[in-house]
């Protein structure tokens, strides 16, 4: 599954020092009990396991890591950092590993980025999300247009998808402002860089 | 006590019946909910996989409005909005973080906030059992149920103050103390799929597949939630869940506080059962309140 690699030859210490950094955790106590990996709820569709991906921050093989589909696949429940033996906060590590993922250009599963996208945007609009615009956005950024609609009916039925949103007009305008000066510093950042 | 009430937006959209329950439930033992004024999202996990401190700035703008309010506790019923609260409040205690965080914000925001809890602490804290007996009227009494907290109720540990992050046993408590038996749950914080449902469904029918199977085999009559995602992986994906497990599940999945107010009576109108993709009634009708009550 994973290619050869020659750590001597790879090794980027600044960029285990920058996720180290960012997360606050100390990587270099992982000693690889797998232990992480064994509770991970998607571990089952990760191209690399979390033990392999926290060996790869050690190493400070950073294609390997930034290039991970798992970032894109991980839940978030934690499980990783409640079972950790030496109490590394393994789903820290993972959210700044897809933060510099993404700042990096290495969005390796574009669907699931582009739900969160849609949820985003429809937040910015309306100050709360509003599940049938998350829905349509999603759909049409994705192409995936037959996505859940096994599930139209039985969550109209049981009126779980309200057509109207639920909008706060001052909450939303807030939100707008949060967001927008958001985007602005990201692009001062990038220009920066 | 000033109770912020942060019903999340899933309490007005999907989990219509989660927040009408709380309602009713809090209401029957007194709780004054105060809804915070123009509340907004709290970003769940889309904001903080896009970036730390924006899910802390729409965070804080609620937990400032709380504060103004001059609420004592900001209670909310849903975990993600929970976990995300109290993320923000913990990480606002750095200085350079907060800076960042007051950079995004229409103005800095309060130094400190009230605390953020659920709707399950704050019955749990200020109720005894024998006060929660005491407004039982129909005791669930007979049945069997699984308390599912999901993976962000209790995790991480040190931020959410939910007793042990692997075997929380409140929703238990209250549930056990309105005559309900409760079955030892092994997979109660083990993660339902999440938000993957729509992305990648097999994130989220393999996991839910997972406990709706160990409920299945341990032969309770629902399955108890505190969360509206796990709530709609498990009831309204529960067919998907099926599919990928091979296997034919008839689980009924209700919100621990609709359960409390069956338990105390209330009229079902005001619980929301008949939004309930699963039916609940062979669970009413053991309870003896099939038939035109619900569903």
């Amino acid at each position: 599954m994973m290619n050869a690699v020659y750590p001597g030859r790879m090794q980027d210490k600044d960029f285990t020092r920058k996720v180290e950094e960012a997360s606050g955790q100390d990587i270099s106590t992982c000693y690889q009990c797998g232990n992480c990996t064994a509770g991970c709820p998607a571990g089952f569709v990760y191209d690399r396991q979390v033990n392999q991906i926290m060996r790869a921050v050690q190493l400070g093989l950073k294609e390997q890591a930034l290039g991970s589909a798992s970032l894109w696949y991980c839940l978030s429940c934690s499980i990783c950092t409640m079972r950790c033996p030496n109490n590394i906060d393994v789903a820290a590590v993972m959210e700044v590993l897809r933060h510099m993922a993404r700042e990096e250009g290495h969005v390796t599963v574009p669907r699931m980025d582009k739900f969160w996208l849609s949820f985003m945007d429809t937040v910015r609009a309306f100050g709360r999300v509003y599940e049938i615009g998350t829905m349509s956005l999603y759909m049409l950024r994705s192409l995936r247009m037959n996505t859940d609609l096994d599930l139209a009916m039985p969550a109209l039925a049981h009126r779980k998808l309200p057509f109207v949103p639920h909008l706060s007009k001052e909450g939303a305008s807030a939100v707008g402002r949060i967001i927008s000066r958001y985007r602005a510093r990201q692009e001062k950042q990038e220009k920066r860089q | 006590m000033k109770i912020a009430y942060y019903p999340g937006c899933s309490q007005e959209g999907s989990a219509l019946d989660y927040g009408k329950s709380t309602g009713a439930v809090c209401a029957a033992f007194g709780f004054h909910l105060e809804e915070i004024p123009n509340w907004t999202c709290c970003g769940s996990t889309p904001a903080h996989a896009l970036d730390t401190e924006l899910s802390a700035a729409l965070c804080a703008r609620n937990l400032d409005l709380a504060t103004r309010e001059k609420a004592d506790v900001v209670v909310t019923p849903c975990p993600s909005c929970l976990n995300n609260l109290r993320l923000a409040s913990h990480r606002m205690e750095n200085p350079s973080f907060r800076a960042n965080v007051n950079a995004l914000l229409d103005e800095p925001a309060a130094e400190k906030f009230p605390e953020a809890t659920s709707i399950m602490q704050l019955l749990g804290r200020h109720l005894d059992t024998e006060t929660i007996k005491a407004r039982v009227k129909k005791t669930l009494n007979g049945i069997k149920l699984a308390a599912y907290y999901g993976c962000l109720m209790s995790r991480p540990a040190n931020v959410m103050d939910f007793g042990d992050p692997e075997n929380p046993t409140l929703m238990e408590s209250l549930l056990a103390a309105c005559g309900a038996e409760m079955v030892d749950f092994p997979l109660k914080t083990a993660c339902c799929g999440a938000a993957s449902g729509i992305p990648e469904r097999k994130l989220t029918a393999y996991n839910s597949g997972r406990i709706l199977e160990l409920a299945t085999t341990l032969g309770v009559d629902a399955i108890a939630v505190a969360c509206p995602l796990c709530q709609m992986n498990l009831d309204l994906r529960q067919k998907q869940a099926a599919k990928a497990e091979d296997a034919f599940f008839d689980m009924p999945i209700l919100y621990f506080t609709q359960l409390m107010g069956l338990a105390m009576d209330i009229n079902p109108e005001y619980l929301g059962l008949e939004q309930l993709c699963v039916s609940p009634e062979m669970l009413l009708r053991k309870l003896g309140m099939g038939k035109g009550g619900a569903a």
